[in-house]
């Protein structure tokens, strides 16, 4: 039994099969990237990790140490040590990123009787790690944040909240080359054989930081090809159409 | 599940403020229903001068030949003749706790207040159904002339200045509820400031409906002299009955030339309470009034807390917040009434309707001819955390002069399951999740309040989103 399944999934959104028959499967301290075209499924399968309530399962299982996760309301996979990087984090306007961060902490962490003081000197030392301002912790979550600011964001509470199974859904889009360093410098840090990831991106570039264990192409919601670093390379090079036999992507 | 939910809901945890006593050893208790006598025998109770027992018939009058209003709430299961109209544990109000009866010392411990008071209040006042049974102002205020009474001490004590003032910027023929107000009023606060005075410690008035079936009539009155500041406070509170309860109170504010008034309101009412308030302020020259009202609780609320601006420079600022759950309409807002130039008002109202409560906003802003260079603005933000609740905005705005610059902005929010879920992927409940959601919509408003009431008022959201989650 592998650390982490996924088995056969089968989702459809408002009636329209999106994932087709998904499978995968990670070690724990593995690093797996999934590539593929856009509409292909990835940010689907993101979402229906972590229980995204607008997704219904038809088919199929999803298991974490052999536990079903689909039976799990979210905060209990985040509990259980999941995390999703948002490829768009949503605005909660009033909401202080500390005091959130402090209560997501909280809930992940209910044994460590950490005081707010405490709090925000590890928040800070994983701030400054991303080399941001700590004014940035008095924000309001995700609003008026630029495009980076949210990566930026997402990857700072990943730090915080210290996952077993990170999902990073196009974590590297829209960030310049300093920042994409940076994060993947901040995911690399993580690397133990405590903390694996499954890293969705459209571009090898990032994979040449992380080098990922694991390369995965996702076609029309089923993984068609697995394999290691050199299958990023391929596609970077020849493009899915080629490869596999699909039509441009639309948008 | 929905049912569920809404077994829940009604079940909602008020437990704090949810307790009363047995009205056996009050000293007073009218016969239930209203009537000429009625209203002259609380007038003679109180033993009042006989200008103020003349003004009771006067507006009683009117009261009875008044229509029900029908373009708010619906009012229409209020039933008069059901309703006792005075009630008094005792007749006179204390400035010493330990002469205060037991079972209502036993009241204002458990809602905290004799803490509050020495914590950080610059005087409470403390009403207990129809009459003020604690009353105190801090020795130093007092010394400077800073006058914090109930309405009927006032009166008592201050006849010229309550004559003065008395209905002068709520007349009784306002409304049905001014005019009932006015026929039966009992208690409120009395609050004169001197010139140049200026009080930097909150005064706290705290309003307590302990007996069923009981109306509460009180009746406030600041006046704020030249130059002189002051901030106010009230908090509203009962348990629940089957029955329902009425609240029909009047404010009356003068701020004069270059002077501050503050008024704050943090009602939780239990939602058998029909709670129909005026609240009304004049503003004279360069003065400045703040309403910042928040409405939670109630099975109806109406209340539009207004500022007459009418010396020029004059400012009028109302923030207000309502929440309105399963069976209850808060139909709040503000009125902002420019009659003299260069005044300017901002009003900001933001309300959350949940389990299929509903929310209006109501509000008026006025400009007269002549009335030049006024600026206002208008922002109302409703959230609508599920499907079958509702919002409305009801926004008149009347202008008789062409250089006012007014400017109006409405939203309607929806909770997104998006924002749900995200927040639940970091490891939050969904009940966590939408109390921050709530907490930080009406944060503009938690960000004006001291520490102390900025925490009652977190408790009082998580205590109003706990089980509405299905």
């Amino acid at each position: 039994m592998d650390y982490f399944e996924v088995r056969d999934l089968h989702v459809a959104i408002e009636g329209k099969e999106i994932l087709r028959g998904a499978s995968l499967s990670v070690k724990q301290g593995e690093v797996h990237a999934i590539m593929g075209p856009n509409g292909s499924g990835k940010s689907t399968l993101a979402f229906v990790m972590l229980g995204h309530p607008k997704y219904a399962v038809t088919k199929g299982e999803v298991l974490l140490r052999g536990k079903n996760v689909l039976e799990m309301k979210p905060e209990e996979r985040a509990k259980a040590g999941m995390f999703l990087s948002f490829q768009y984090p949503f605005e909660i306007s009033g909401l202080k990123f500390s005091k959130f961060l402090f209560e997501a902490y909280k809930a992940r962490f209910p044994q460590e009787k950490t005081n707010v003081i405490q709090f925000q000197k590890l928040l800070n030392e994983k701030i400054s790690q991303l080399q941001m301002n700590e004014e940035f912790a008095k924000r309001e979550l995700n609003v008026g944040f630029s495009g980076g600011e949210k990566k930026r964001s997402e990857i700072l509470q990943m730090l915080v909240l210290k996952p077993e199974l990170a999902i990073l859904d196009e974590t590297d889009s829209g960030l310049d080359i300093d920042s994409l360093k940076l994060v993947s410098s901040a995911v690399n840090h993580m690397r133990s054989p405590n903390f694996s990831a499954i890293v969705i991106t459209h571009y090898n570039r990032i994979l040449k930081h992380l080098q990922p264990d694991i390369v995965h192409v996702m076609v029309d919601g089923r993984i068609v090809e697995s394999g290691s670093r050199e299958l990023a390379e391929k596609i970077e090079e020849k493009g899915y159409a080629k490869l596999y036999n699909v039509a441009e992507a639309k948008s | 599940m929905k049912r569920e939910k809404e077994r829940a809901l009604t079940e909602m945890d008020y437990s704090k403020y949810d307790f009363h006593y047995d009205t056996k050893d009050y000293e007073v208790i009218l016969e239930k229903g209203l009537n000429e006598k009625t209203v002259r025998e609380i007038s003679r109770i109180k033993n009042e001068p006989e200008w103020m027992t003349e003004t009771r018939v006067k507006a009683f009058k009117h009261f009875i030949q008044r229509p029900m209003p029908t373009w708010g709430a619906d009012l229409s299961e209020i039933n008069f003749d059901e309703i006792t109209y005075y009630m008094a544990p005792r007749k006179n109000a204390e400035d010493n706790w330990e002469d205060v009866p037991e079972y209502v010392k036993k009241t204002f411990d458990r809602l905290g207040i004799p803490e509050a008071e020495k914590k950080f209040l610059g005087g409470v006042g403390a009403q207990f159904d129809s009459e003020v049974v604690y009353h105190k102002i801090r020795e130093d205020l007092e010394k400077q002339g800073v006058v914090f009474l109930s309405m009927d001490d006032g009166l008592k004590q201050y006849p010229e200045i309550v004559r003065k003032y008395f209905g002068k910027i709520i007349p009784f023929n306002d409304n049905k509820f001014a005019a009932l107000n006015t026929a039966t009023w009992s208690g409120g606060s009395f609050v004169y400031i001197p010139k140049n005075t200026k009080v930097d410690i909150p005064l706290q008035a705290y309003f307590r409906i302990n007996a069923e079936k009981m109306g509460q009539f009180e009746r406030t009155l600041i006046i704020a002299e030249e130059n002189s500041q002051v901030s106010y406070f009230e908090a509203c509170t009962a348990p629940r009955y089957s029955s329902k309860s009425l609240h029909a109170a009047v404010v009356e504010l003068v701020a004069l030339p270059g002077a501050h008034i503050r008024y704050t309101t943090i009602q939780n009412w239990s939602n058998n309470i029909y709670n129909l308030v005026t609240k009304r302020a004049f503003a004279y020259k360069n003065a400045s009034v703040e309403w910042l009202d928040c409405n939670f609780g109630s099975r109806v609320t109406q209340k539009y807390p207004s500022v007459y601006m009418l010396g020029e420079g004059s400012k009028a600022e109302v923030l207000s917040i309502a929440l309105a759950g399963q069976g209850q309409h808060q139909d709040a807002g503000a009125k902002a009434v420019h009659v003299a130039p260069n005044t300017t008002s901002r009003i900001t109202s933001k309300s959350i309707s949940k389990d299929g409560g509903r929310t209006s906003y109501r509000g008026l802003v006025k400009v007269f001819k002549g009335a030049k260079n006024v600026k206002s603005s208008v922002r109302c933000d409703a959230l609508l955390l599920d499907e079958h609740s509702r919002s409305d905005t009801y926004p008149y705005i009347e202008i008789d002069e062409p250089t006012a610059t007014i400017a109006h902005e409405a939203s309607v929010g929806k909770v997104g399951e998006d924002q749900i879920f995200y927040l639940t992927s970091r490891g939050l409940s969904e009940e966590q999740a939408l109390t921050l959601v709530v907490l930080g919509f009406i944060q503009p408003f938690i960000k004006q309040l001291p520490m102390e009431y900025a925490l009652e008022m977190n408790r009082l959201i998580e205590m109003e989103m706990e089980d509405s989650v299905g």
